[in-house]
């Protein structure tokens, strides 16, 4: 029997969580309040006119093409980014892992573009993919592959998939290098023993042991490719050609602050926050449990 | 009516003790007037120069020019800012938010009410009547103080027309003589020899208001908020379905939305763009050839075709503090002396000449034509002489648009042209989809703005 330990008196520990308290009153509840009650009204832009419309908005918008759209691409994205920012980042941690000249070099430049803004992430990636100014996008052009993100929908989104997933590669990567070594050695020299040509090993050891770091890492890239994108899609693309690239995020944006309509992008963004805490509480329920420790 | 009253006694009373409160405001200090703008450098400049002009010309007032962000990020900042009651006393509002901020009556001064009020005087009867248009009441009142108006043209180089055996002194009047010069150009070596920036503005807005049929009903939505678009007709179908095919040809190419297409003539990608008439400063800068200016072209089996063409740019509305109003006589007669300075000839002439935007007044125009400024910038007279043809006489048609949510339409509007360039519809769906799509749009707002 587990023996609990119970302070005495609600004064101190109440005092202690008051900033934490605080905090997330202020910067969540009081927002998320404020959402929740304008997704259900319609206003104008300057708040002069506003009535009560109930859940009208919820219903214009999951009856909205363009937002089943904007869903679709969002899964499409967030999946794309999640495996290609994983994958790559588990390549480059195990052979960074290696006993290589230089490894520490290579460690430091890989986890460098983390500390890249998104914003400035997309530019780098505009100044490669455009197709007058860009030096990959005029090789293109040049060898009669027609290359042009800005009316082509299917271009669009490679490109921002791409830049966002090189985005938090690096992120990744410092969380499976420490993964990795964090593996035992004897086990893997047990294998090698054995006969386990490093393939095998990596397969059979070093994937199951990292498992309980990909599924934080999936967790954290699915979330990051929902909400943290916006700058990458904001700079190179503001959602387009035709809409091809707007993500739920990104259309809240669009509604809400190019449009001005209140209500819909209340809507949109209390159905998002909905989701979020729909994925957390799977995360902790459901997929947890059948990781392997 | 009872209300009404109390709640101006409540801002007299809160101007008398902001008064009473501020004894340095009586003695001299400048009262500041805030002013928000979205242009950037190097015109951002120009504009603060202009009210730094005003702030040397007298001590009573200060004009605070700052920048916001663009025209729509100063939008929001300025709506975003009158909720929080610290709205501007004065901002600059792109012409298509002119519809929104009209609906907002208790968040804006009207301009003819503002000169009403304090006794200021400017005379709008010289104002250019395209301009005076697009930014008054139905029935003429004022309702917000133009300030730097556009509108567009075409640019070619003369350079590849010399190169593809076409006179560079004549750029083709007609939309089929364009479509002949492009294949000219492309037979040359030209890849794609058209573009065009702000493709909605461009292609829907100016081309209706050109060949005068209807943006919208109700007159392009000056009477009232229940007007539908009409843009689905036949001949804006022609047009952009003849876009649609001269892309496929390669002979026209989509530079992207709003003004991305703009580098594409001066880089010398382009032969023939269609673009603001402020494009001209960065052509000048930017372009290692001779080029030319000239007006849109149009059908000429179009009945009413050419008329004059509409402005873009943007205007300067004086606003309230807050949804409780909240300023004192003192600051709207700053706000209305500002105006009026901006609209002096001399003042107005030389942003006319610095920026390329069009002059304010008529008058202003030939007092500028007569001091040979247009020998020296061949050109720079051709954005108002199209503002001028058909006579100088607006229809329903070619005063301007006025409709809600117009930000977004123009976004739909560009989002549909973009399925059709890549080859998902044609000219018949894009127009369909886009009147759907922005009817749903003109139904929100007038429901949202209904008292």
């Amino acid at each position: 029997m587990r023996k609990a330990v119970i302070f005495k008196g609600k004064l101190l520990p109440l005092l202690l969580m008051l900033p934490q308290l605080v905090i997330t009153g202020i910067f969540f509840f009081w927002p998320a309040g404020q959402a929740i009650w304008s997704s259900l009204l319609r206003e104008d832009a300057f708040g002069l006119n506003r009535s009560f419309v109930g859940l009208e908005n919820f219903a214009e918008v999951v009856a909205d093409p363009t937002w089943r759209d904007a869903a679709a691409n969002t899964a499409l994205f967030s999946f794309s980014v999640a495996v290609l920012a994983l994958a790559a980042a588990l390549l480059l941690a195990v052979q960074a892992d290696k006993a290589i000249r230089g490894s520490g070099a290579y460690k430091t430049l890989l986890i460098w573009p983390y500390a890249v803004a998104p914003a400035i992430a997309a530019v780098l990636w505009l100044f490669l993919f455009h197709p007058q100014i860009g030096l990959i996008g005029r090789a293109l052009n040049a060898a009669q592959l027609a290359w042009d993100y800005r009316l082509n929908g299917g271009q669009a989104m490679t490109l921002v998939i791409i830049a966002s997933a090189w985005k938090q590669v690096s992120y990744n990567f410092i969380f499976f290098l420490a993964g990795l070594q964090s593996i035992p050695r004897a086990v893997l020299e047990a294998a090698s023993i054995d006969g386990a040509r490093p393939m095998r090993r990596f397969w059979t050891i070093i994937f199951p042991l990292l498992s309980p770091t990909s599924f934080f890492l999936l967790t954290v890239n699915l979330v990051y490719a929902f909400f943290d994108t916006f700058g990458v899609i904001h700079a190179l693309t503001q959602g387009g050609p035709a809409k091809a690239t707007e993500t739920l995020i990104y259309k809240v944006y669009v509604d809400g602050v190019e449009n001005l309509n209140l209500g819909a992008s209340a809507a949109q963004s209390v159905i998002l926050m909905a989701i979020v805490i729909a994925v957390t509480a799977a995360q902790f329920r459901l997929i947890e449990r059948k990781v392997h420790y | 009516m009872l209300r009404r009253t109390l709640a101006k006694g409540a801002i007299g009373l809160t101007t008398a003790a902001m008064v009473a409160g501020r004894p340095a405001a009586a003695q001299g200090a400048p009262v500041e007037i805030q002013f928000w703008h979205g242009l950037t450098q190097p015109l951002g400049g120009m504009l603060e120069q202009v009210a730094a002009g005003f702030n040397e010309s007298q001590q009573r007032y200060r004009v605070n020019a700052s920048y916001r962000g663009g025209y729509s990020e100063t939008m929001v900042a300025a709506i975003a800012a009158f909720r929080a009651n610290n709205a501007p006393h004065i901002v600059q509002m792109f012409e298509v938010g002119t519809a929104t901020m009209m609906a907002a009556s208790r968040a804006t001064k009207p301009v003819w009410e503002l000169l009403q009020q304090t006794g200021v005087k400017i005379d709008f009867e010289d104002v250019l009547a395209g301009v005076r248009g697009y930014y008054s009441l139905p029935d003429g009142r004022m309702a917000s103080m133009p300030f730097n108006s556009s509108t567009s043209v075409s640019f070619y180089n003369k350079d590849a027309f010399r190169k593809a055996g076409l006179d560079p002194e004549a750029f083709p009047r007609t939309w089929p003589a364009v479509a002949e010069a492009a294949r000219k150009l492309k037979a040359a070596g030209i890849a794609t020899p058209m573009t065009t920036s702000w493709p909605t503005w461009l292609m829907v807005e100016q081309f209706s208001a050109i060949h005068d049929i209807p943006l919208a009903t109700k007159g392009n939505g000056f009477g009232g908020l229940d007007a539908e678009l009409a843009i689905n007709n036949p001949v804006l179908a022609r047009h952009l379905q003849n876009l649609i095919d001269w892309h496929k040809e390669g002979l026209f190419r989509y530079g992207g939305r709003d003004n991305a297409a703009d580098g594409l003539l001066p880089a010398g990608e382009c032969a023939i763009t269609f673009a603001s008439s402020g494009t001209r400063a960065r052509i000048l800068r930017e372009a290692k050839f001779d080029w030319g200016t000239a007006m849109l072209p149009y059908y000429d089996d179009v009945p009413k075709a050419p008329l004059n063409s509409i402005i873009g740019g943007a205007s300067l509305w004086a606003m309230n503090k807050g949804p409780s109003g909240g300023r004192s006589e003192e600051e709207w007669k700053g706000v209305a002396e500002f105006f009026a300075w901006l609209a002096k000839p001399d003042v107005a002439a030389k942003w006319h000449m610095d920026t390329g935007y069009l002059p304010l007044t008529r008058s202003g125009y030939e007092q500028v034509k007569a001091s040979g400024f247009y020998k020296q910038n061949v050109g720079a007279d051709v954005p108002i002489e199209q503002m001028l043809r058909g006579g100088g006489v607006l229809t329903e048609n070619s005063r301007g648009v006025r409709l809600g949510g117009f930000p977004e339409i123009r976004n739909i509007i560009q989002e549909e042209m973009e399925r059709a360039f890549q080859g998902q519809q044609d000219a018949k769906a894009l127009l369909e989809n886009a009147t759907r799509r922005g009817n749903v749009v003109l139904r929100n707002f007038e429901r949202a703005n209904r008292a």
